[in-house]
């Protein structure tokens, strides 16, 4: 029994093993302008239910082209509007920020719960200690309206980060790195744990970017129990657990279990055309770029914002380059403000976007044209994905990102950060 | 019985190739208008070729990726009428289950499988043939709780036919 095993029971009120299928309540449900329109859509003109059960739990998101890029998109938010205010779902509207970080924010996800989320990238909140799954419109609409859905008991393997961190390796660089080995199949069928002595030198920032980046390993769900570092994060914004859980790590079985000597890592980078082509930075050092994007739900937190402050300080990006920084909600993007560090990136040459998905789902503020290369923090880097199909992705952590932004080439952030 | 013609993919095919993401949240705004799109990067105009009944045979991790779940009303829509891999990202395999799309786990049809083979499917008895290469392979029933879903053609359906999902029927 890992986490989501005893959260799962907790809830049914009896035991559950790995591959069981079990039907939940959904603690909480939500979509974006990507999913919920065909939400919208099964549920009106597919199944025609007029009473959503679970209405009062479900929040919908404007996130993916937000402010609308075009007609078609100020279509579906104007729908989603007039579909929420008739059910009374709770809607996050344009510049609330994308959906993970929103939960996170907004303490609508918690620790216990079950949280479904019409987006592949919902395993991000299981690092709160909950059970995360992601799911596509259907099964969204019909938690909506029945409150209740099927899941199977995934198998969770139990993943060990072990060591500090060195400087200038961030928490992107290390779930890289695992991806580079395991593989985007490595975790398929299965859901991660996890546990070591790096988690205490890891923010909640900083986890958060791994648990959102184990979808790119095919996991199913991914979580962090709560600790220490998770206790006093909680307790900071006022946020207790939805669903009060004893657990014992160390009574726990996994099917399988992993060590990661993260303390041995240096900087990487996913480069095209697949999330598990990671290298090290120094082997494509000097790949000359024309954008970099620091922002989505894998790394446009506070930490990572500051990370590229510190860089980019009083230094201008490269001609050639373009360098989008989009904080991932609301709440960051004031923090950001508050701070002073919007207006040092504005100073060193950077675009501040408001809080979207755009750049990084190709779908608005940033596309590539042809033969165009880009860094970003982000978690994809398929082809096409930010824009045009012949343009390059090379996913990193926020510190090479702003690094490379200064040279207009890939480089290591090393001496940035030692440099202070 | 699903008896098709086989498309043979490979491995760690992505919703993004099934349907990028620049159509998605392009101004295109009907599921209708992506159809010409579906496959496009991987098998240039294979909307134009694909015909109803049609099998696609993959390997490993099918749908990895999104959570768009146009990618498998695509694949539905332009006729494709199974799919058989060797493993799928669980949103994909969520999503076909929902729309009807029978997604079906076998490990040596997909290795021995080329695009224009004749592919044979029995799901009751649970056996995945190739009638081009003369072989079968026995594949794992459906869990109950997913099958009775299938049997009426999707979720959607099944909701239609009985007033609620399956299972506050059984519970009900």
């Amino acid at each position: 029994m890992g986490l989501i095993d005893v959260i799962i029971s907790k809830s049914l009120g009896r035991d559950v093993s790995p591959g069981d299928i079990v039907v939940v309540d959904v603690d909480r449900v939500y979509a974006q302008d990507g999913t919920a329109p065909l939400v919208i859509e099964v549920i009106e003109k597919e199944l025609a239910v007029k009473r959503l059960f679970a209405a009062d739990r479900t929040y919908f998101f404007i996130d993916h082209s937000a402010p609308a890029p075009h007609v078609a998109a100020a279509t579906v938010h104007k729908d989603m509007r007039r579909f929420s205010r008739e059910h009374g779902i709770h809607l996050y509207d344009v510049g609330s920020g994308i959906c993970h970080q929103v939960v996170i924010d907004e303490g609508i996800a918690r620790p216990g719960m079950i949280v479904m989320g019409a987006d592949s990238h919902t395993p991000t909140v299981g690092a709160l200690g909950l059970f995360a799954l992601g799911v596509g419109s259907t099964d969204a609409a019909v938690a909506i309206a029945y409150g209740r859905q099927w899941v199977r008991v995934p198998p969770t393997v139990k993943v060990v980060l072990s060591g500090r961190p060195r400087e200038g390796v961030m928490s992107k660089d290390i779930i890289l790195s695992i991806i580079g080995e395991l593989g985007t199949d490595g975790m398929i069928g299965r859901a991660v744990e996890f546990h070591g002595d790096a988690l205490s030198y890891l923010s909640m920032d900083a986890r958060f970017t791994i648990t959102n980046m184990c979808t790119e390993m095919s996991a199913e769900s991914a979580i962090i129990p709560l600790d220490s570092v998770a206790r006093q994060w909680l307790e900071s914004r006022g946020l207790t657990p939805y669903r009060g859980i004893d657990y014992d790590p160390a009574k726990s079985v996994f099917v399988d279990e992993v060590v990661f000597e993260v303390d041995k890592l240096e900087p990487v980078v996913a480069a095209p055309p697949d999330v598990d082509n990671v290298v090290s930075v120094d082997e494509v050092e000097g790949t000359e770029i024309n954008q970099v994007f620091i922002g989505s739900c894998t790394n446009g937190r506070l930490e990572d914002i500051e990370t590229a402050v510190r860089i980019l300080k009083g230094k201008k990006v490269h001609q050639n380059v373009r360098c989008i920084v989009s904080p991932a909600s609301r709440r960051v993007y004031i923090e950001a403000f508050r701070k002073g560090y919007l207006q040092v990136l504005a100073e060193a040459g950077c675009v501040i976007a408001p809080p979207t998905c755009g750049p990084c789902v190709g779908a608005h503020m940033g596309l590539l044209a042809e033969g165009e290369v880009a860094v970003a923090t982000t978690n994809r880097n398929f082809p096409g994905r930010m824009g045009h199909k012949n343009s390059k992705v090379y996913l990193s952590s926020p510190a090479t990102a702003a690094a490379s932004a200064i040279e207009g080439k890939i480089v290591n952030p090393r001496k940035y950060v030692l440099g202070g | 019985m699903i008896r098709g013609r086989c498309w043979k993919l490979g491995d760690n095919i992505s919703t993004d190739h099934i349907i990028s993401g620049k159509y998605k949240f392009s101004a295109i705004d009907s599921i209708e208008a992506m159809l010409p799109h579906v496959l496009e990067e991987v098998i240039p105009d294979f909307y134009r070729k694909v015909s109803k009944g049609d099998v696609i045979v993959a390997g490993k991790n099918f749908g990895k990726g999104s959570s768009r779940e146009q990618a498998p009303r695509l694949l539905k829509l332009v006729g494709i009428s199974a799919i058989v891999a060797k493993s799928y990202a669980h949103i994909f395999y969520r999503n076909a289950i929902n729309i009807g799309l029978p997604v079906i786990v076998a490990q040596r049809i997909p290795d021995a499988s080329e695009t224009g083979d004749v592919i044979e499917i029995d799901l009751e008895r649970g056996v995945v043939r190739n009638l081009s290469k003369g072989i079968e392979e026995k594949v794992s029933p459906f869990p109950r709780e997913l099958a009775v879903i299938l049997e009426a053609g999707g979720i959607v359906e099944y909701i239609r036919r009985y007033g609620v999902p399956p299972w506050l029927r059984s519970t009900g």
